[in-house]
C-alpha cells in the first residue's frame, strides 16, 4: 500500500457508501464494556488492560499487526477465549450492564447473545443448508421449534446475510457445496438466526477473495443499526469502510479508540500514525 | 525431460535404482495379498461343491448321514455379534469420544494405554475371563457368555477407530458450534459425532469383521451346539465353532462341511468389508470436497 498519503481514499469510500446511521451515531448507549481485561494464555498475557465501550448498533473495527491480541479481545467477549486449554481471563466485560464474568453466568446463554463468525467458513458438513441456519436457533429452544417456524427462521435469516437468492432453490443440499464466499455469509446467517444483540466477527473476509469480500462487507453495512458488530480486520481499509468507530492495538495494548474517521486522519497517538500510515506492522 | 546438471551416467545409475526399488516394493504388495488369495483359491476349491441352498437352510446331520447344513452355526453366529455390538458398540464408541475430547488429560492416556493392552490380549484369555465368570457360577455354558466375551474383545478395536475419527473433525467446527451457543456435550453429539460418523461406521464394521471368526473366546463360553437354540442362556453353535468340530473330526463328509463353513465365514467378513467400504461415504455426495 502505498506509505505516505492512504487517508483520503479511505475516507473518500466511506463517504461514498453512506454515512452511517448519524442520529444514533452521537447518542448510542455502550452495550458491551470491556473493564481492565487481561486475557492469558497460560503465563503470557495477550491482552493487557484494555478498556473500551461498544456503543449499541454500531460496527466497531478493531485493527493492529499480527499477534497484537485483537482476535483474543474479540474471543473474550463472548467467552471463547476460556475454550481454549490454560486460557483466562481478569476484569470485567459487561454485557448491557451485567459482567460476564460473574459466578453464576452460564457462557452458553452469553453465547446466544453475543454471535461470531470465524476467519474460516465454518459450516457444519453433515447439514444441509437449511439445517445448518437454523441449527443455533434449535439449540437455543427449550422445546423443538416447529418446520415452520424453522422454515421461516432459516429465510429471515438467510435473507439478511443477503444468500437467499443464491440458495433457495437448493436448501437441502451439502453446506459444503457452496462456493467459499458463500459459506461464509451462511455462518453469519447461522449465527443472525440466534437474533443476538451482538455479532463478532474474527477476520471474517481473510480466507475470501474480493468479490465475496465485498458483499460481506456491504452485508456488515446493512447489519449495522440493528446489531452491533464488531470486526477485527487486519485490512485497514476495510476497517476504514464498515466501521463507525475503530480501535488499535498493539502488543496486547489498545492503544488508542476513535470514530473511524478520526482515527484514520489524525490519530492522536504516533503509534497509530505510525501503523496507518504503514510505516509498520 | 529433466535438464540437471548430472552427468548421464549417473542419471543412469539414479534410474536403474529407482526402478530397482520400485520393482522390490511391488514384489512386497504382491506377497502381502497373496495370502489372501492363496486362501480363496483353496476355500473354493475344496468347499465350494458343498456350499448350497441346504447348506445355508439345513441342521447338522449324524455322522454316516449324508448332507446337512449348517443353520444353527450360523443363526448362533448372528445372535453372537448381536449381543457382542450391543455391548463393544455404546462402550467402545463412548469411550472413543472421551479419549479424542479430552487428549491430552492423564485419565485419557491411562485410558487409552489399558485401551491398548486389551487389544492385545489373546483371545483365549479373554475367553478364560468370561468362562469364570459368567460360565462358571451358573454351572453351563451360554450364547451370553459367548456374546460377552465377544464384546469384550470388540470395545478396544471400536474405541481406537472411534477417537482417531473423532480427532480428525477440525476444531474450527467444534469452535463453530460453541460459539453458537451448543453446550459441551451438543457440540460433542451433534457436531463431532456425526461429523464422524462415517468412519466411526466403517471402524464398528471392521471390528464386527474381527470378531465373526473368533473362535477361542466361544470355546468355552458359547461352547457350541449340534441343535437349533436361540435362547441367551443355552450354549449355542457359532461357525468358528463348528468349522472346528468338524474339522477335527475323523469323518471326510464333515471335513467338506468344514471347508465350506470357512468359505462362508471368508465370505461374510468379504461382505461386512465392503459394507465398511461403502459406510465411509457421507449422506451427501463426496464430489464437492
Amino acid at each position: 500500500m502505498a506509505a505516505t498519503e492512504p487517508r483520503a481514499p479511505l475516507t473518500s469510500v466511506r463517504v461514498g457508501v453512506a454515512e452511517p446511521a448519524g442520529a444514533t451515531a452521537t447518542s448510542a448507549e455502550p452495550i458491551v464494556s470491556v473493564r481492565a481485561l487481561d486475557a492469558y494464555f497460560g503465563a503470557h498475557r495477550a491482552v493487557r488492560d484494555a478498556s473500551l465501550d461498544f456503543l449499541d448498533g454500531h460496527v466497531t473495527a478493531i485493527i493492529g499487526p499480527s499477534g497484537c491480541g485483537k482476535s483474543t479481545l474479540l474471543r473474550c467477549l463472548n467467552r471463547m477465549h476460556e475454550t481454549v486449554p490454560t486460557a483466562r481471563t481478569e476484569g470485567e466485560v459487561l454485557l448491557e450492564g451485567k459482567d460476564i464474568y460473574t459466578r453464576g453466568v452460564n457462557p452458553i446463554e452469553v453465547r446466544k447473545r453475543i454471535g461470531m463468525v470465524f476467519q474460516r467458513p465454518t459450516p457444519f458438513p453433515t447439514m444441509s443448508i437449511r439445517d445448518n441456519v437454523v441449527a443455533g436457533f434449535r439449540a437455543a429452544g427449550r422445546s423443538a421449534p416447529s418446520r415452520r417456524e424453522q422454515d421461516g427462521i432459516a429465510e429471515w435469516a438467510l435473507r439478511r446475510a443477503a444468500l437467499w437468492d443464491e440458495v433457495k432453490d437448493r436448501l437441502s443440499e451439502s453446506a459444503t457445496a457452496l462456493s467459499g464466499g458463500q459459506q461464509q455469509r451462511l455462518c453469519i446467517a447461522r449465527a443472525l438466526a440466534t437474533k443476538p444483540r451482538v455479532l463478532l466477527l474474527d477476520e471474517p473476509t481473510a480466507s475470501l477473495d474480493p468479490l465475496s469480500t465485498q458483499k460481506v462487507e456491504e452485508l456488515v453495512y446493512e447489519l449495522r443499526g440493528d446489531v452491533t458488530v464488531v470486526i477485527v480486520t487486519h485490512n485497514m481499509q476495510q476497517a476504514a469502510r464498515v466501521s463507525d468507530r475503530t480501535a488499535f492495538m498493539l502488543l496486547g495494548e489498545l492503544v488508542e479508540m476513535a470514530p473511524t474517521s478520526r482515527l484514520f486522519t489524525s490519530p492522536a497517538d504516533e503509534r497509530t500514525e505510525a501503523y496507518i500510515t504503514g510505516r509498520f506492522g | 525431460m529433466m535438464k540437471a546438471s548430472v552427468s548421464r551416467r549417473s542419471m543412469r545409475v539414479r534410474r536403474a535404482h529407482s526402478a530397482a526399488m520400485i520393482t522390490l516394493t511391488l514384489i512386497a504388495a504382491l506377497l502381502a495379498t497373496l495370502p489372501l488369495l492363496l486362501i480363496l483359491a483353496l476355500l473354493l476349491k475344496q468347499g465350494a461343491g458343498a456350499v448350497n441352498w441346504a447348506f445355508f437352510t439345513a441342521m447338522p446331520k449324524p455322522v454316516g448321514e449324508a448332507g446337512g447344513g449348517m443353520a444353527n452355526a450360523m443363526a448362533g453366529t448372528v445372535m453372537l455379534i448381536g449381543i457382542a455390538s450391543l455391548i463393544g458398540l455404546p462402550a467402545g464408541i463412548g469411550a472413543g469420544l472421551y479419549l479424542a475430547e479430552h487428549r491430552g488429560e492423564r485419565v485419557a492416556s491411562i485410558v487409552r494405554f489399558l485401551s491398548d493392552v486389551l487389544n492385545g490380549l489373546p483371545s483365549i484369555v479373554i475367553g478364560i475371563f468370561a468362562w469364570q465368570f459368567l460360565v462358571r457360577p451358573v454351572r453351563h455354558f451360554s450364547a451370553l457368555a459367548g456374546g460377552i466375551a465377544l464384546g469384550v474383545m470388540m470395545i478396544p478395536l471400536v474405541t481406537r477407530t472411534t477417537e482417531e475419527m473423532v480427532r480428525l473433525v477440525p476444531d474450527a467446527l467444534r469452535e463453530a458450534a460453541l460459539a453458537l451457543g451448543f453446550p459441551r456435550w451438543r457440540t460433542s453429539l451433534t457436531v463431532v459425532l456425526r461429523t464422524a460418523l462415517p468412519g466411526i461406521v466403517t471402524g464398528a464394521l471392521v471390528a464386527v469383521a474381527r470378531i465373526a471368526g473368533e473362535t477361542a473366546p466361544l470355546l468355552f463360553t458359547a461352547f457350541g451346539n449340534q441343535f437349533w437354540s436361540t435362547s441367551l442362556a443355552q450354549p449355542v453353535s457359532a461357525l468358528p465353532l463348528q468349522i472346528f468340530t468338524y474339522a477335527i473330526s475323523p469323518y471326510d463328509e464333515w471335513h467338506v462341511l468344514a471347508w465350506a463353513g470357512a468359505l462362508v465365514l471368508l465370505a461374510l467378513v468379504l461382505v461386512i468389508s465392503l459394507l465398511a467400504k461403502f459406510a465411509t461415504r457421507s449422506r451427501f455426495a463426496r464430489g464437492s470436497d
